[in-house]
């Protein structure tokens, strides 16, 4: 879509590792070859998902306008970018973040690029991911050059992988923490990163890094594997380590982590994760999506099988401790920063009652004395490309250029000077980056919701806005208990704003009223975050989202008069029972006719009557796309190569690529059958044996011709071809290629999974 | 970075500011987009509404086309419509501005005739803004601003032609910003029919 994609690519080159620049200029060479029809809709699918490019809402073409079910037309015609997903339909662009750790430079590039390639907002999330909406897909492997060029990736960001590892947005500052989780969160980042273990998971894979057993900045029990900072005992010495947690999940049917491990060493750390990504991948559930996360797989091998199994493969491997830095490599404290002057700075007058919130609220005396951390707190978890750039500059002047993003989705600016906070305040004010809204029961959590999300029933942006709007208004006269309560919203079941560990937690859902479709959010109360998201909040009853408001008075006026002294809400909760929060709320539960109320009938921040025709199918994390699928996608680019190599006029690296796509070809058919080889010699001895021989590979029409193509390539690679052999070697390759997506397709018994398209397969 | 052709610039976006911009303006407005979805009301694919009200610095409320996304935009403190083109459009720097800005003033008129709306937005037909949102081809240096300065000045000093005054042409923002310029024409009478008579009498 942007004109200067090309010129980006030229330009950013020479900043780039030769690593990451074939990375990005592969998932380019996909984009072509799924615009000539030379991948399926699914493998390409996975292949964006895993560069973190997301489908947004209407992205099938069609949304309906409120009067009726649209066609959107676009110029892309009938290309698609994914099963029933329009090429030129917006997408998400999601960013990885690494346990949320940022430098100004690099939140620079992402505010010109949500200028320049979204709607000009960035979206924190809950994983400490940033998200660019309205992005078209053209555009994405620019906007990957250009992170890359500042150190940050979008792989893995999506797909069957390993998602951004988080980790406490105050580890290493806190007052709590057992010690500083950065480094081992850094380290498990990049260590998994790619990973050949870690490519062939069912499903999505969640880690989170916690400096303390207690609070509730990381949630580890809500995660795939959830790792607690830990002291131990080795050999009579004291060592840092982690309690480790495995099989917690939300989602519709959430599930908290068991212990693993009491305690495990720190140089054991990615050997051991390296040998559950290995049980994973070999005995999760791959075809029934909704059973194959690692929960799924706990449950049914059962904890201590389980763990027999990731022993049994731990054994195997070797120790990774290099790849961990020496405790003392942790962020140290700062060298004098020079702040600028007060008299630079707005007058804050310290009697200011905002100020005095902002300071209540917002700062967090570090461990080390004389420095703060700072909460900005967004609303909705959006920064404007313009604020952002703000922020950018604060932590260049204020601090040694250290932010994160929080799961709150929120920044937190570190290592503040306690004497600069007037400034500082002055200077987030300037951006409205300074409401004295953070950890207060206004500070709400949402998800993407009917906003963007494909899988969206209600808007939880939309709700959330409105929840906070009024919150913030009377935050000042509201009691302490209550202040401090959370509130989180998602806009379906799947739990994207984690609902279950929040005090009070929404969910939306559909209710059907007189044959007409009303927005409702589920409500649930008692979640407990602490302890690491200790406990479920219990799900009371769906109300109508009008009456949402509501409800939340009658539940905080509740707390408010009827617990006891210290009683937290959660313990409040259990102590009064389902029934009676039932009671409670019961009549707004109702919902009056459309004749009398229309307004019930149409949702948060939006003018059409609601409507659930515009849910989509997730791609929360793909399709399972086999190993075999990738590889054979992988030939395919290696043509493209060949191709370009060709072009340009170099016949022996063309000839190369184009043997090379041949070899890998086969070598991926004979894996799907269980047969590994480890040189070029056993490929082609493989192929002959399980694959020409028993006539697999056979085309039904022409018999051994495309087979034969690659042993002749096997005879003839040492000799110099000249163009037009190498031509003519082009044209084989592909046609070997072909049969090797066609034969994968019968060794599958036609289950339909090839990486070529059906009709081509046929 | 050196800058390109001004030629070779492409996604020219045309903002005009806002006299009257009541908070409201943007709660109201969301219904008016949805309705101009509906009723195909512009000449770009419009998809969506996007709902920016909670960002005091940012684009407000989106109607979010393919071709280009129209929004009540309060950037910079400077609250307007912006026209903020996305795909390429083919031709002259001033063939593709003067597009942005027929289509600004279209929406802009059209906006300020939406019952919802009277009495909460109103525009500054003098006061505008042009940015160029590619920071490759259009990089905000002093380059690039000599030369966008010199375009919209032969520009629009020919849409002012026969009404007097002096046009002011200012870069705002900061270095970091896309390069941008404030325009303000002359004061006349009926600034909209000026406009009226420039954008349509261009090609």
């Amino acid at each position: 879509m942007k004109a200067s994609n090309d010129l980006w690519r030229e330009t950013l080159l020479p900043q780039l590792t030769p690593h990451l620049a074939r990375e990005i200029a592969e998932f380019e060479d996909a984009i072509t070859l799924r615009k000539q029809g030379r991948l399926s809709e699914k493998v390409f699918t996975e292949i964006r998902l895993r560069r973190g490019c997301y489908g947004q809402r209407y992205d099938n073409g069609q949304r309906h306008d409120g009067i009726r079910l649209r066609t959107l037309r676009y110029p892309c015609g009938d290309l698609l970018k994914g099963v029933n997903t329009v090429w030129d339909a917006p997408g998400m662009q999601r960013i990885k973040v690494p346990f949320g750790g940022l430098k100004a430079e690099q939140l620079d590039v992402v505010a010109d690029l949500a200028e320049e390639y979204a709607d000009g907002v960035v979206h924190v999330t809950t994983r400490q991911d940033f998200q660019l909406h309205y992005v078209h897909l053209d555009d994405t492997p620019t906007i990957m050059r250009r992170l890359a060029a500042v150190g940050i990736t979008t792989r893995e960001a999506c797909g069957n992988t390993v998602r951004n590892v988080t980790a406490c947005a105050l580890a290493g500052i806190c007052r709590d923490e057992v010690f500083d989780v950065t480094p081992y969160a850094k380290a498990c980042a990049y260590f998994l990163l790619g990973h050949p273990d870690c490519q062939n998971f069912g499903r999505k894979f969640k880690i989170a890094f916690a400096g303390c057993a207690d609070k509730p900045c990381a949630l580890a029990r809500i995660h795939d594997v959830g790792l607690i900072a830990r002291l131990g005992n080795v050999n009579g010495r004291t060592v840092p380590g982690f309690e480790v947690l495995v099989g917690g999940g939300l989602g519709p049917v959430p599930y908290q982590a068991k212990v693993f491990s009491e305690f495990l060493p720190w140089e054991e750390l990615l050997p051991t994760l390296q040998a559950i990504a290995r049980v994973f991948a070999a005995q999760g559930e791959k075809r029934n999506r909704n059973r194959a996360r690692l929960k799924f797989l706990v449950e049914k091998l059962g904890l201590d099988e389980f763990r027999q199994a990731v022993w049994r493969e731990r054994a195997t491997l070797p120790s990774q401790a290099a790849r961990l830095p020496p405790l003392h490599e942790v962020e140290q404290p700062p060298q004098p920063h020079p702040i600028p002057s007060r008299a630079l700075a707005p007058q804050i007058r310290e009697t200011d009652p905002e100020y005095r919130a902002w300071l209540a609220r917002n700062v967090y005396p570090q461990r080390q004395p004389g420095y703060v951390a700072v909460t900005v707190a967004l609303p909705l978890g959006d920064i404007s490309a313009e604020q952002l750039r703000g922020l950018a500059d604060v932590v260049r002047r204020y601090t040694p250029d250290t932010v994160r993003t929080t799961i709150e989705q929120n920044f937190l600016i570190r290592w503040v000077p306690a004497h600069a906070l007037p400034q500082i305040y002055g200077d987030l004010r300037r951006f409205s980056l300074a409401d004295p809204l953070a950890g207060t029961i206004a500070d709400i959590t949402a998800c993407p919701g009917t906003d963007t999300c494909k899988l969206g029933i209600c808007s939880s942006r939309g709700l959330a806005r409105e929840l906070s709007l009024r919150l913030s208004a009377i935050l000042d006269s509201l009691p302490p208990a209550v202040d401090a309560l959370s509130i989180k919203v998602s806009g379906c079941f799947n739990s994207c704003a984690q609902h279950h560990v929040a005090d009070i937690g929404f969910y939306g859902v559909s209710r059907n009223r007189s044959g007409h479709a009303v927005p409702h959010f589920q409500v649930l109360l008692g979640g407990d975050r602490r302890g690491n998201a200790r406990s479920y909040g219990l799900a009371i009853a769906a109300v109508p989202s009008k009456n949402v408001p509501a409800a939340l008075d009658r539940i905080l006026r509740a707390y408010a008069a009827e617990r006891n002294e210290d009683e937290s809400f959660p313990d409040f909760v259990r102590r009064k029972g389902k029934v009676a929060f039932r009671e409670l709320i019961g009549d707004l539960c109702q919902v009056p006719p459309r004749e009398l109320e229309p307004a019930y009938y149409i949702d948060w921040a939006d003018a059409r009557p609601f409507s659930t025709e515009d849910l989509g199918v997730g791609e929360c994390a793909g399709e399972v796309v086999t190993g075999v699928e990738f590889q054979l996608a992988r030939c395919e680019r290696l043509i493209l190569d060949a191709q370009a190599q060709l072009d340009t006029g170099r016949l022996p690296q063309a000839s190369h690529d184009a043997y090379r796509a041949m070899l890998d070809a086969a070598q991926a058919l004979l894996e799907s059958l269980g047969v590994k080889c480890s040189s070029d010699e056993s490929i082609i001895e493989g192929f002959q044996k399980e694959l020409y021989d028993t006539k697999l590979i056979f085309d039904p029409f022409v018999g051994s011709t495309f087979a034969d193509y690659l042993l002749k390539a096997w005879q003839n690679r040492d000799r110099l071809a000249d163009e037009e052999d190498t031509r003519r070697l082009l044209s084989e390759a592909q046609l070997f290629l072909d049969a090797c997506h066609a034969c994968y397709a019968r060794i599958l018994g036609g289950r339909g999974t090839t990486g070529k398209t059906a009709e081509d397969a046929r | 970075m050196t800058p390109r052709d001004p030629d070779l610039w492409q996604h020219i976006g045309a903002k005009l500011l806002a006299a009257v911009f009541e908070p409201e303006c943007l709660d109201r407005c969301i219904a008016v987009f949805h309705r101009w979805i509906q009723q195909d009301a512009c000449e770009e694919l419009l998809i969506d509404v996007a709902d920016y009200r909670h960002l005091r610095l940012g684009p407000g409320v989106i109607l979010v086309g393919h071709e280009a996304n129209y929004s009540l935009d309060r950037s910079l403190g400077r609250p307007g419509l912006l026209y903020n083109r996305k795909t390429a459009l083919a031709g002259t720097f001033e063939t593709k501005l003067i597009h942005s800005l027929r289509q600004a003033y279209r929406a802009a008129r059209r906006l300020e005739e939406e019952q919802e709306l009277k009495g909460l937005l109103r525009f500054d037909y003098l006061r505008w803004e042009i940015l160029c949102n590619d920071r490759l081809l259009a990089p905000n240096c002093e380059a690039s601003w000599a030369t966008l300065e010199k375009r919209l000045r032969d520009l629009f000093a020919a849409c002012c032609t026969g009404y007097g005054g002096a046009l002011r042409l200012e870069r705002v923002g900061g270095p970091r910003d896309l390069l941008r310029a404030a325009v303000t024409l002359p004061p006349a009478e009926n600034p909209a029919a000026i406009l009226d008579h420039f954008l349509g009498a261009l090609p």
